[in-house]
């Protein structure tokens, strides 16, 4: 489903290239989960970001469900994150204009993948039932990030792309959040990468990697059934 | 004082972090103030000018005996009511070209010896020792300073007429009348080649009595009244210019208005950070007023300084305008006093505290704690946004009161200035609404946001919209006027001036003679005669004009109002008048009313049977039967000739007029000279009104434009998450794009209504209250289309560098805004 192969990533500073990734090779299969943990500025949010078709790498591949990324024009990634991806965020980043009904169904709505049965049970799982008419304004952060769950999976996404969802949560909120985010993954089958700080988080997860200087740490990786 | 220099220090490091605030705030300040102070001061130097003619010969209060009929008089009325003991005091007064420069200047002639005792010559006593070289061969020529600089000259310098006279050495004098060349009597005779004639005596306004024989019949006594002061006749034209001044001053203020808002919302951070470590409101607050205070300062003498540049620009177009309008000389060179600079600087800082009370007024009441709430920041915009709607529906009520009840220049005004102060508060709650009901459950995904977000961005674009709002109005207001002004006046004009040359003879033998000559001309077809004197009715000043009946007027004059069956063979029948249409409005008659005109003979009656337009005339204007004017005026000469001819000999007839009746070209008009002149004053009018309302359009552009650079950067936020989604940036490009023209097309449908209002007020109400003339209400689809098409250029042009930014983002950008705490 997902092949990473030696994938590099710099960023330009005043003081010189700063790299961030220095060959990363990575496979999760269709319907996995995968941890990806480390320290702040390991280089975690970049590998994410790469994998969504966020931004480039200097070098390097990425193959998600036998397509390479590298060869799609902007157009072609944008295209493709509209269905294929679904993004979960650690500032949930929803759209205050928008109610929460219309946050939900927006990204399906883009990728023509609407549907209104779904998106109920996915409401009612989410317990955002009695709150479809509201804006995020007017959520509090645990409701927030339950919408950005529901908006990410509404359409079905092949692969799901979390970047430390619970980060901004507490520990009760975080436990909650997570469960729902599980569940809801292996019902729709989806393929789920999450970064996260976070321990227990991982090992809720089928496999773990922790990056270190832009290296995955090859003591971290772990696999289970 | 520690406290405050250290968070004045806090406060002021703001700007070095967003310099476009800053470039926006100054820009506002400097803007608004520019435009108002330099209409205050076109409008300072005019009536500065006014004042100087006004007291050219002052001192005491002075009563003017002139001929009955407008011709001049001889010399010996001068020597003979002396005699019999009256202290009058000749003048002559005419025009003369300068040769050299092409430019005709009036020349004054005065005894100063006879003037009345106490009298002030441009501001000296005309006994004073100075008048000596004035009255005593070489003699000399006043002018003033700024008339002398204008025309290159020097004092000394004795510049040659067109008509090969010289005049004496000129002497700059700074109390002088711009304009006027000021030299002794028997001088004016010679330069004006009129000897022994004089235009009227002068005496105290506290000599009484009656003239003897034949004067009282031949002179009439006029007391100097404010009525014929060109102050008196222009404050009009000021007032529209104030006006014109006063909404561009406004706009900009929209501009400092919004980027103080936007300063203290960015600083909201700040602010807690200030407070929570001890700072008092009081201390915040004056610290936020000395900062206010400061850039108001910086961006006043920046206005001011462009205002005197401004005005300089205009001002030729204003003084040709006020010369051809109303025969007020205006120096057109600017000469301000230190009053002005301050008082300028005064009105900028005045305008930037009131543009910045509200945001102050909010920071001060915002608690501690919501001080960096942002949604505490969106609640309180909304009440403010709610209570703009109620002081939008107040003016709206008293737009409407002034309406109903108003019949003067200020209710005129206060109706205006309610309906565009009602119409751009009421805009953002309009706008609010109208996207709410046009987003609609079913719209596509992108649709939904679009209109949503496109609510979400008022409160930051509200203000920019709004000062686009009042431009747009006013353009279309003043362009519809201006159009359909011009477009009457041109057929107007075709209409009135239906003779091909028009005749002023110098002297009555003179009339005679060319009543005889002219007939018998082959190019000529027919002579009318026509009679004028100058009157007042109710001490409004008016020419009262007497006409033989002929087919040319009858077909051609252009009549608003008239009797029902033929008002002009009730005009030829006697009995009867016509009179302008501005005339009718001052003594408030209409047909069919008996109008009273004081004569030698007593008063006569006569029915006013027509109104008639007189477009461009501040004075009265009376038509009326020739022979009945001879009946009242038995000894009045013949004024003018209107001959219709043969256009094509036109020229020929001239030449010939000039050479065997010494007539100058003041004297001889042809129709076409006289069309082309009556045009040029028209768009001179019109140039500064059309200066400032593109200048007041610009502004309006530039507030856009700072409205959507503030707003960019906070717009990312909403873009990241939607490029994220896979929304391309091309199409977040578009849909931006689409946004702000959305808004503007909004804001161009509400101005198309309020400007066609605002050109009904300015036709209907305030023309009316103004000049006295009523125009048609006009509208120009091609005008507005014009003018929408500039609206989204503008808009285009506004948003270009915003999006040219947001084009040029790179992924690295939108994916800090989706990681940073927003």
């Amino acid at each position: 489903m997902l092949q990473v192969t030696d994938l590099h990533k710099h960023y330009p500073t005043p003081q010189g290239p700063l790299p961030v990734l220095r060959g990363i090779d990575l496979y999760l299969e269709r319907g996995g989960s995968l941890a990806l943990m480390g320290e702040s500025g390991s280089g975690k949010s970049t590998l994410l970001h790469l994998i969504a078709g966020l931004d480039t790498p200097d070098r390097g591949h990425i193959n998600i469900a036998g397509k390479a990324l590298h060869t799609m024009s902007e157009r072609q990634l944008a295209d493709w994150r509209r269905c294929e991806i679904g993004l979960i965020f650690q500032q949930f980043n929803l759209i205050g204009s928008l109610t929460v009904a219309d946050n939900l169904a927006f990204q399906a709505r883009l990728a023509g993948r609407y549907d209104p049965v779904w998106q109920q049970q996915l409401a009612e799982q989410l317990g955002l039932g009695e709150l479809l008419q509201r804006y995020p304004e007017q959520l509090s952060g645990g409701q927030q990030q339950r919408v950005a769950l529901g908006r990410a999976l509404a359409s079905k996404p092949a692969l799901v792309l979390a970047d430390e969802p619970t980060g901004n949560l507490d520990e009760t909120t975080s436990g909650q959040v997570l469960n729902l985010l599980l569940k809801l993954v292996s019902r729709s089958g989806c393929t789920l990468l999450m970064v996260t700080h976070s321990p227990h988080v991982a090992a809720q997860l089928q496999q773990r990697v922790v990056l270190k200087a832009g290296r995955i740490d090859p003591v971290s990786v772990v696999s289970e059934p | 004082m520690t406290v405050l220099y250290w968070t004045l220090r806090s406060l002021l490091s703001h700007w070095r972090k967003h310099p476009i605030q800053f470039f926006s705030l100054f820009t506002g300040l400097w803007l608004a103030t520019a435009l108002l102070t330099g209409v205050l001061a076109l409008n300072g130097q005019a009536r500065e000018s006014y004042a100087r003619a006004s007291q050219l010969i002052g001192g005491i209060p002075q009563a003017t005996l002139s001929a009955r009929n407008g011709s001049p008089l001889p010399q010996e009325s001068f020597s003979t009511l002396r005699r019999l003991g009256w202290p009058v005091s000749p003048v002559l007064q005419g025009s003369v070209v300068l040769e050299r420069q092409n430019r005709r200047l009036q020349v004054m002639g005065i005894e100063p010896v006879s003037l009345p005792a106490g009298s002030l010559l441009a501001g000296e006593p005309a006994d004073a020792p100075d008048l000596t070289a004035f009255i005593s061969p070489p003699n000399q020529t006043w002018i003033a300073e700024e008339t002398l600089r204008e025309l290159d000259l020097h004092n000394g310098d004795q510049p040659l007429l067109a008509n090969g006279q010289q005049l004496p050495p000129l002497q700059g004098k700074n109390r002088m009348a711009p304009g006027l060349l000021l030299v002794d009597i028997g001088v004016a005779q010679r330069l004006l080649d009129m000897p022994h004639q004089i235009s009227r005596l002068i005496l105290p306004a506290s000599v009484q009595g009656d003239l003897p024989p034949p004067w009282n019949e031949r002179l009439q006594w006029q007391h100097q009244s404010n009525e014929n002061d060109p102050g008196r006749l222009t404050e009009s034209f000021h007032l529209n210019l104030t006006a014109l001044g006063l909404l561009a001053f406004a706009v900009g203020l929209f501009i400092v208005h919004a980027a103080i808002g936007l300063a203290l919302e960015q600083r909201r951070p700040l602010l807690r950070t200030v407070r929570a470590s001890g700072v008092s409101v009081k201390h915040l607050l004056l610290a936020l007023v000395i900062e206010l205070s400061t850039l108001a300062l910086l961006g006043g003498i920046a206005g001011v300084v462009s205002g005197y540049v401004l005005a300089s620009l205009l001002l030729p177009d204003v003084a040709a305008s006020l010369r051809g309008l109303y025969g007020a000389e205006v120096a057109g060179q600017l000469t301000l006093s230190p009053t002005w600079w301050l008082g300028s600087l005064a009105l900028s800082l005045i305008g930037a505290l009131l543009a910045g009370a509200n945001s102050l007024w909010r920071a001060a009441r915002l608690p501690l704690l919501a001080l960096a709430n942002h949604e505490a920041w969106h609640q309180a915009h909304r009440a403010w946004l709610h209570r703009q709607g109620w002081v939008a529906g107040i003016a709206a009520l008293v737009a409407l009161t002034a309406a109903w009840v108003g019949d003067s220049l200020t209710s005129g005004f206060i109706l205006m200035g309610s309906l565009l102060l009602a119409s751009a508060l009421g805009l953002p709650l309009l706008l609010s609404t109208l996207l709410r009901l046009i987003s609609r459950p079913g719209h596509s995904p992108l649709t939904a946001w679009f209109l949503a977000d496109c609510r979400q961005q008022l409160p930051g674009m509200s203000l920019a919209l709004m000062a686009l709002l009042l431009a747009l109005a006013a353009n279309i207001g003043a362009g519809s006027m201006t159009e359909g002004f011009r477009q009457t006046f041109t057929t107007w004009l075709d209409q009135r001036l239906s003779a091909e040359l028009y005749i002023r003879p110098q002297t009555p033998e003179q009339a005679v003679a060319l009543q005889q000559w002219l007939p018998n001309q082959p190019a000529v077809r027919r002579v009318l005669p026509g009679l004028e004197l100058e009157t007042e009715i109710q001490g409004w000043p008016l020419t009262l004009a007497g006409m033989e009946d002929d087919a040319t007027y009858r077909q051609h004059w252009p009549l608003l109002e008239a009797q029902a069956g033929n008002p002009w063979d009730a005009l030829f029948a006697g009995g009867s008048l016509m009179l302008s249409e501005q005339l009718a409005r001052h003594l408030k008659v209409g047909i069919g009313h008996t109008i009273e005109l004081p004569t030698a003979e007593g008063i006569w009656q006569a029915r006013v049977v027509a109104i008639y337009a007189d477009y461009g005339n501040p004075r009265g204007h009376i038509l009326v039967n020739a022979a009945d004017m001879r009946k009242y005026w038995p000894a009045l000469p013949v004024s003018r000739y209107a001959v219709r001819m043969d256009p094509t000999a036109v020229a020929t007839l001239k030449h010939t007029l000039q050479r065997n009746f010494s007539l100058d070209d003041t004297r001889l008009v042809d129709q076409a000279r006289l069309k082309e002149w009556a045009t040029q004053v028209f768009e001179r009018t019109f140039s500064a009104t059309t200066a400032l309302n593109t200048l007041t359009l610009i502004v309006a552009g530039i507030a856009l434009f700072i409205a959507l650079l503030t707003q960019s950067q906070s717009r990312l936020g909403q873009l990241a998450p939607l490029w994220a989604m896979g929304v391309t940036r091309r199409q977040l490009m578009l849909l931006n794009l689409g946004q702000t023209w959305l808004l503007t097309l909004l804001t161009l449908v509400f101005a198309i209504p309020l400007g066609i209002l605002l050109a009904w007020c300015l036709v209907a109400v305030i023309n009316v209250q103004a000049f006295g003339w009523r125009l048609p209400l006009q509208v120009f689809p091609s005008q507005l289309i014009r003018l929408a098409g500039l609206a989204l250029l503008a808009t285009w042009l506004a948003s270009a560098w915003p999006l040219w930014s947001l084009w040029r983002s790179r992924p690295v950008d939108l994916l800090r805004v989706l990681s940073d705490e927003r």
